[in-house]
């Protein structure tokens, strides 16, 4: 699936990032591939608001859209 | 292209201080207070800032022998937008860096501190916002920190001044950090074939291409491998230095989410808009105004003036018309700038600084996503819009901020085509009020749907790609008066030098046509035009003369005319899509370009005559 998908609440682990530029950004920020985000809060048809460690950051939905992820089981 | 405009405006202005010494840059992530350290350094107070990348000029001051340059925030030296590129060139050019860091952040900001050190300059931590470590639930080891980055890290509290001192001894004694042995393997044969500095080297290896480009070499391929490496790098190293305490929910992450949530987000991002539209819109526009520009500057300074001159320049001479006339540059302008728009930009910019220090915006911004996709934007510009309520110059300069050139054509575009400035919306809403209630919600109806169509198609009609929405949600925090009334005088004070000129340009301009009586020729070519197509009194064609001026004049200019409730709506509608006035015209020349200058002037008058005809024929 992909972190668009993903509900209010859910863990997931990123599995993949289809964008050259987008993936090195987000290494930046503190994300990559075997990262684990907390939904913090998803506005419809809107951005996601996710929280990494003690970081928040709002991924807009088009850059969701190409991060695929797996659910994980809440810590 | 974007880059070459937008930096020709930043990089010419300021000019560098004659300075043998060396070359100090302060660089960090966004909102980690760099601005603090710049104006303790220089002692000139620069600003302090809440919403990711607002630190867009660069500023220079001097410390002691050597020259001081501020950056924009970046996550890490790169040109993925405009703001890194000239961090970038700033960064490769100095000679020492201060690397200010955020207590609370390291998993993120370290991996700039990690690559700057990868780029082998001498540099020095500043670990800042140590009392918000200090009352959260971590622990930071600071002496473990700087052993494995190899520099001194001195922790700072940089708002209280607390450690600054220190940084600043610690500047002489700079030395590079720890890097990665593995990684100098690999930099060190490219660098030696065609650069002697290490950083161009690294920046090459991770394909950047300008750099690349300036050497004449061929960018590398290695970005991605180098990223994960120092990521994991910066993850090793934080997971070393940080203690976690047991973990709570603080207050302060349940607003940060109320704020983006639509459910409770709408009804707080309408409150903020009717609170802003209560302080600057009703207590601002309407009495301080009346009180600074009809008492103060109409009912003092001018007749001051006037008397003055009334000596020296003869009555009714072409320079008498020219200084104290109907459109004089020692009347009209300085009671405008003095009386009407540095009162409304006070107001505004005390907004921006609250809403801004307390982390609002950034959540505005993601709130609003959305809707600002369907007009090839993203959440952040939804700042020069609200802004451009308060001046259309004022939005205009704030789109500086947008990712891409495309988004600074679209957001100036809406701002200068549809969004009536504060001065304007009063004259307004007192002739809506006036005519009774039933065609004001038409009047608004029709500037919203002007709004929606101009975006779309210029999301269509213009080439290239938007950026999307990706910024990282500072913790919400309570605003420091000190700090906001700092940052409010020093913008409002580099808005106003930066406007006045044109200002009063733009006055000379139009007082020398009246005087000739340009002006008046003017006034009769658009007679046709207001009696026939839009149906209403030819004397209208004055407001819309004055209305290229002054957009308030121009509506108040409508005032005096005996119109019928829907005549109104048609001139207001109008009135409100016709060109900017003068002074937003001369900052739109500025910011865009004369090309993209004209075609929005031309296009307002296009597009305000068009809808009001359609209007007119549709409900006259």
């Amino acid at each position: 699936m992909c972190l668009s998908q993903i509900k209010r609440g859910e863990c997931v682990r990123v599995l993949r990032i289809d964008s050259d530029v987008i993936r090195a950004q987000l290494i930046r920020l503190g994300i990559c591939e075997g990262s684990c985000l907390t939904c913090q809060e998803r506005i419809p048809f809107g951005p996601f608001m996710v929280r990494h460690n003690r970081q928040e950051i709002a991924i807009g939905r088009e850059i969701a859209n190409c991060i695929s992820v797996a659910r994980e089981v809440a810590a | 292209m974007s880059s070459e405009c937008s930096c020709h405006g930043r990089c010419a202005t300021p000019e560098p201080p004659s300075v043998t010494g060396r070359k100090i840059v302060l660089s960090g992530n966004p909102n980690v207070g760099k601005s603090v350290f710049f104006g303790v350094l220089t002692g000139i107070y620069n600003e302090v800032s809440n919403y990711p990348g607002t630190t867009v000029e660069i500023s220079r001051g001097r410390y002691r022998d050597d020259l001081v340059m501020d950056t924009p925030g970046i996550y890490g030296v790169a040109s993925f937008n405009d703001e890194e590129r000239v961090a970038r060139d700033i960064i490769l050019d100095a000679d020492i860096i201060v690397n200010v860091v955020d207590g609370m952040h390291l998993e993120r900001d370290l991996f700039l501190t990690q690559q700057l050190i990868d780029m082998g300059k001498p540099i020095v931590v500043a670990l800042n916002f140590m009392d918000e470590v200090e009352k959260s639930d971590i622990r930071l080891d600071i002496g473990k920190l700087s052993e494995m980055l190899g520099v001194t890290v001195v922790p700072t509290t940089a708002i209280r001044r607390k450690g600054l001192q220190e940084v600043m001894e610690a500047i002489d004694h700079a030395r590079p950090g720890r890097q990665d042995p593995e990684l100098v393997r690999l930099l060190f044969p490219s660098m030696q074939e065609h650069t002697g500095s290490q950083a161009e080297g690294l920046m090459v290896m991770e394909g950047d291409e300008a750099v690349a480009e300036r050497l004449g070499v061929r960018p590398g391929k290695d970005r991605e491998r180098f990223y994960l490496e120092r990521r994991n790098r910066v993850n090793n190293l934080t997971r070393s230095v940080i203690t976690e305490l047991k973990t709570r929910p603080r207050l302060s992450r349940f607003l940060g989410r109320a704020a983006v949530n639509p459910v409770t987000g709408i009804p707080v991002m309408g409150f903020m808009l009717w609170l802003m539209y209560q302080v600057i819109g009703v207590w601002v526009a309407g009495d301080i105004v009346g009180f600074t520009e009809e008492t103060v500057m109409q009912g003092r300074y001018e007749p001051w003036v006037r008397k003055l001159l009334a000596g020296v320049v003869p009555a009714d001479s072409f320079l008498d018309q020219i200084l104290t006339g109907e459109f004089g540059m020692l009347t009209m302008t300085i009671t405008y700038l003095a009386g009407l728009l540095l009162p409304l930009v006070l107001g505004f910019y005390l907004f921006l600084a609250v809403l801004e220090d307390s982390g609002y915006l950034p959540r505005l911004a993601t709130l609003v996503d959305r809707v600002m996709t369907f007009f090839g934007l993203n959440g952040r510009a939804v700042i020069p819009i609200i802004l451009g309520f308060g001046c259309v110059q004022l939005g205009t300069i704030t789109t500086r901020l947008l990712g891409t050139n495309r988004e600074k054509s679209i957001a100036t575009a809406i701002l200068n085509f549809t969004v009536p400035c504060s001065a304007q919306i009063g004259v307004i809403a007192g002739m809506l009020a006036a005519v009774g209630g039933g065609l004001a919600p038409l009047y608004v109806a029709v500037i919203f749907t002007v709004l929606a169509v101009l975006g779309t198609v210029l999301n269509k009609a213009l080439p290239g790609k938007s950026s999307a929405l990706l910024i990282d949600l500072p913790p919400m925090r309570l605003p420091r008066l000190d700090n906001v009334v700092r940052k409010t005088l020093t913008r409002s004070w580099y808005f106003m030098r930066e406007a006045t000129p044109w200002f009063l340009l733009g006055s000379f301009i139009v007082a020398t046509l009246q005087a000739t009586g340009g002006l008046q020729n003017w006034q009769k070519a658009l007679t046709p035009f207001t009696e026939g197509w839009l149906q209403i009194p030819p004397e209208a064609a004055t407001a819309f003369v004055m209305g290229l001026v002054r957009r308030d004049f121009g509506a108040a200019g409508l005032t005096e005319l005996a119109m019928s409730p829907s005549q109104v709506v048609v001139s207001l509608v109008v009135i409100t899509l016709f060109v900017p006035c003068i002074a937003s015209l001369m900052i739109l020349f500025k910011e865009r370009g004369p090309r993209e200058a004209t075609v929005v002037w031309a296009g307002s008058w296009l597009v305000a005559f068009l809808v009001g005809g359609i209007l007119s024929q549709a409900i006259i």
